[in-house]
């Protein structure tokens, strides 16, 4: 455990990473700053500081992110594949009530938002926004309930268990949206329709193209920039205010962090849903052919 | 903060997801969805067609049941007139029969009258030839007299 609020505060934006180090790094105690060791060889091992989390670079896991979105998605998964097995076209029970309304509106934001016809697109909203949901649910944990009971458990230093309060986390399904708009762009417009339309809109004229190319390329890019962003921002903020509600001394906490929990119901239902509907939309732009 | 491999993963993971939704988990739900919207659009129509058809029915019953009256109310009016006809036409009958009966009563009386009066003539002819004999005291020849005696017995 961290003494300072502050070093309270940056141990729980820590996530647990296991990557790899390079030759001749010298490992430091996170503590003290005593040098414990020097690797001879570049060395894939679990991150004992953000120091030596950050300096793994690219080459790096967060194992917390991953393992509780795979979590949640398994969950998801599991759950909605019970019902389909078991789907009754009489009158349905309680947990095919509840993913029955989930699909139906679902299906009325693809009914909206999407004018094509295309058999993906409604599952893949479906999968975006119930496990975006959940793993924006797992706020609602007290932040330090899981990781003071993981790190009880297991030999580990730090545990973020919010997979979009990371934003690896929220990139990993926005890039996978972003290549869903390019793959079905260039199926439908055809590569050359696509990349006519990048350099012919929005001014029609020859001498444009390079001005055209730009706007549109930022523009096609500003898309899973701003999915990312937007459930990351949101998300991150909400987590740092808990956890600086979490500093306060215990008996006053929650007439603070009640509400905010309250009002976090909605957020998180709100940016699951915000990033379903602008992922249908961006698609649905991607198969209109001008 | 750092961006590494777990951006990687989180793709793979979320492809995977998506994958595995399209394939196993929309489908069938989706299919339940709609087989039982199927199934209570059927039953609304069903049901819509059961009240039309209970309306149609109470309305022919009513119409069978007041023809049956009429029918009902016809054929005692029948039967009535029918039984009329008949007691007429047998006080008709009595009364022919009585007039018949009358008749022939009368013309038995005319003939015993008849025949009384023919055998009261021939003994008064007899009587009157008897008389004659015992006035005359001797006989008469019936045959001598018979012209006599016929016109007095026709006189009588």
């Amino acid at each position: 455990m961290a003494d300072t609020p502050v070093e309270y505060i940056q141990h729980h934006l820590q996530n647990l990473t296991y990557g790899k180090l390079p030759a001749g790094y010298e490992r430091l105690d996170p503590y003290t700053g005593e040098v414990l060791s020097v690797l001879d060889q570049a060395t894939w091992t679990m991150a004992r500081s953000a120091a030596e989390a950050s300096d793994m670079g690219f080459m790096a896991f967060h194992v917390d992110t991953l393992g509780w979105s795979i979590a949640m998605g398994c969950l998801f998964l599991f759950l909605f594949r019970m019902v389909a097995k078991n789907a009754t076209t009489g009158v349905p029970g309680g947990l095919q009530n509840v993913v029955e309304m989930t699909v139906e509106f679902i299906q009325g934001v693809v009914r909206d938002g999407f004018h094509g016809k295309n058999p993906v697109i409604a599952p893949l909203a479906l999968t975006i926004f119930v496990w975006i949901f959940l793993m924006n649910s797992l706020k609602l944990i007290p932040v330090d309930f899981v990781p003071e009971l993981l790190m009880w458990l297991l030999p580990i230093e730090y545990m973020k268990i919010v997979p979009t309060t990371d934003p690896n986390g929220t990139f990993g399904i926005s890039i996978g949206v972003f290549i869903l708009i390019i793959f079905y762009s260039i199926k439908v417009k055809g590569g050359l329709g696509f990349l006519k339309e990048l350099s012919f809109t929005p001014f029609n004229h020859w001498a444009l193209v390079p001005f055209n190319l730009v706007l549109e390329i930022l523009g096609l890019l500003t898309k899973p920039l701003s999915l990312a962003l937007r459930l990351f921002g949101n998300m991150y903020a909400g987590e740092v205010v808990f956890i600086l509600i979490a500093i306060l001394p215990f008996w006053i906490q929650w007439t603070l962090n009640v509400p905010w929990a309250i009002f976090h119901i909605l957020v998180v239902t709100l940016q699951a849903f915000i990033f379903t509907t602008l992922s249908v939309v961006y698609l649905s732009q991607a198969h209109e052919d001008h | 903060m750092n961006i590494n491999l777990t951006l990687i993963g989180q793709a793979i993971a979320f492809a995977i997801f998506v994958w595995f939704c399209v394939k196993y988990v929309w489908p069938p739900i989706t299919e339940a969805m709609s087989t039982r919207q199927k199934k209570i659009a059927e039953g609304l129509s069903a049901a819509d067609r059961a009240s039309r058809d209970l309306e149609l029915a109470q309305e022919k019953a009513v119409q069978e049941m007041r023809k049956a009256k009429e029918e009902a109310a016809a054929l005692i009016e029948q039967a009535n007139k029918r039984a009329n006809q008949i007691v007429e036409a047998s006080k008709d009958d009595a009364r022919k029969e009585g007039e018949k009966l009358i008749e022939q009563a009368k013309a038995e009386i005319q003939q015993e009258t008849n025949r009384a009066r023919e055998v009261l003539r021939a003994e008064i002819a007899k009587l009157a030839i008897a008389g004659a004999e015992k006035i005359l005291e001797s006989s008469v020849d019936a045959a001598k007299h018979n012209e006599m005696l016929d016109k007095l017995a026709a006189e009588l």
